[in-house]
């Protein structure tokens, strides 16, 4: 292992910064970022099982047998992501009902289980934790860089907690088309674009 | 009976799973780049689709609501996924060889396909019946493979186009599927 433990980190930041980098796990990145609100409550929650499961994985990598890893990992990370679940409808109800069926989707997100399988199932346990820090902090990031362009643009607010806060005032016409599917798949397209030109050397 | 042709041509192209519900969004990307790879990953999500939902819909309806274990949902619904999956797989290899070289690696790669799963828990939050279910399955499942097949056929002409560098690859596929989304789009309001 050449890195040092805050390149670990770090990498999740940038380098490997999920949805761009790794165009791994698209659906929720596509689908809640309608408001920066969804994007930063489903951020935090990806982050909780990331840095839960990858964890837990480090740390019984020498208990699993290779052959049934797959699944031990899914049964890992399934039990997070109910926690998750069942925090969020304690406490933070609205914004459940919001991300709606994203919550358990986080079981299927290939950004968790990658990490368990590529890095979790091999590094020691602190590495492991940092790792799912900073992938899950880049990811959250992310999702909010890519949030506030939508519904900026959509709707014409910024929603950091529960209630909007208007920028462009009442005279704006909001671009709805930001705010539908297909604005989602092309704001993700020019945002992955604009990275590549600010990444070429 | 004209429920169910109402629900179909919902499922399949006014919520179109891939373009208007954004499940299922990584092999979409992943396995698009030639049509033989996306017709092979159509009918293995066709096929798995179907099962998956009969069996969730089976597991939830007379294990987990008559125990009162609601809250395993997610937990037991990826496990019958996968283990589904894995026996499909099998059985395949065993019995009917020719499908199963077909399917070939698609058949894995499915277990973390969100629409599935995705599919399966729709299937329980409207509270379909068990035929709905099982007609809402294969339509979503049919709606996916037309998405990847049409965005298939797109990708392999944008290869003989001249893309701008930073554009290349997975985002220009990303704009594209932004315009096939707004074909799917105007679907909206016909039922």
């Amino acid at each position: 292992m050449a890195k040092s433990l805050a390149q670990e980190f770090v990498k999740g930041l940038w380098d490997e910064v999920p949805p761009f980098r790794l165009v791994l796990g698209l659906c929720p990145v596509l689908a809640v970022t309608k408001s920066v609100e969804n994007g930063i409550g489903m951020g935090l929650a990806t982050t909780f099982v990331l840095v839960c499961s990858n964890v837990l994985v480090s740390s019984l990598r020498k208990v699993i047998p290779s052959k049934v890893r797959i699944a031990c990992f899914i049964v890992i990370i399934a039990t997070f992501v109910t926690v998750v679940e069942l925090v969020m409808q304690a406490f933070a109800y609205p914004l459940f009902l919001k991300l709606g069926i994203f919550i358990p989707l986080i079981v299927v997100n290939c950004i968790v289980l990658g990490r368990s399988e590529a890095f979790a199932s091999k590094n020691g346990v602190f590495r492991s934790l940092l790792d799912g820090l900073g992938i899950g902090i880049g990811f959250t990031l992310s999702l909010i860089a890519l949030a506030a362009v939508r519904e900026l643009f959509g709707s014409g607010t910024l929603t950091i907690w529960v209630t909007p806060i208007q920028i462009f005032g009442p005279s704006f016409k909001p671009f709805t088309f930001m705010i539908e599917a297909p604005g989602a798949f092309v704001c993700l397209g020019l945002m992955l674009c604009v990275m590549n030109f600010l990444g070429k050397k | 009976m004209g429920d169910y042709i109402v629900l179909a041509i919902s499922c399949i192209l006014i919520n179109n799973i891939l373009l208007a519900q954004y499940l299922g969004n990584c092999p979409f990307l992943g396995t698009s780049k030639k049509m033989e790879t996306a017709i092979g990953m159509a009918m293995a999500v066709v096929f798995v689709l179907v099962m998956a939902g009969i069996i969730t819909w089976i597991t939830n309806k007379f294990f987990l609501e008559k125990l009162g274990l609601e809250y395993l949902r997610t937990v037991a619904f990826i496990l019958v996924i996968a283990s589904l999956v894995q026996f499909v797989e099998m059985f395949l290899k065993k019995s009917i060889p020719a499908l199963y070289s077909g399917l070939g690696i698609f058949l894995p790669l499915i277990t973390t396909n969100c629409a599935v799963m995705g599919v399966c828990l729709i299937n329980v939050n409207e509270e379909y019946t068990f035929l709905q279910a099982v007609v809402a399955s294969f339509s979503y499942a049919v709606g996916f493979g037309l998405a990847l097949i049409l965005f298939a056929g797109v990708r392999e002409r944008i290869l003989l186009a001249r893309v701008p560098r930073p554009l290349q690859d997975t985002s220009i596929a990303l704009v594209t599927a932004g315009i096939l989304s707004l074909t799917f789009f105007a679907f909206k309001g016909m039922v």
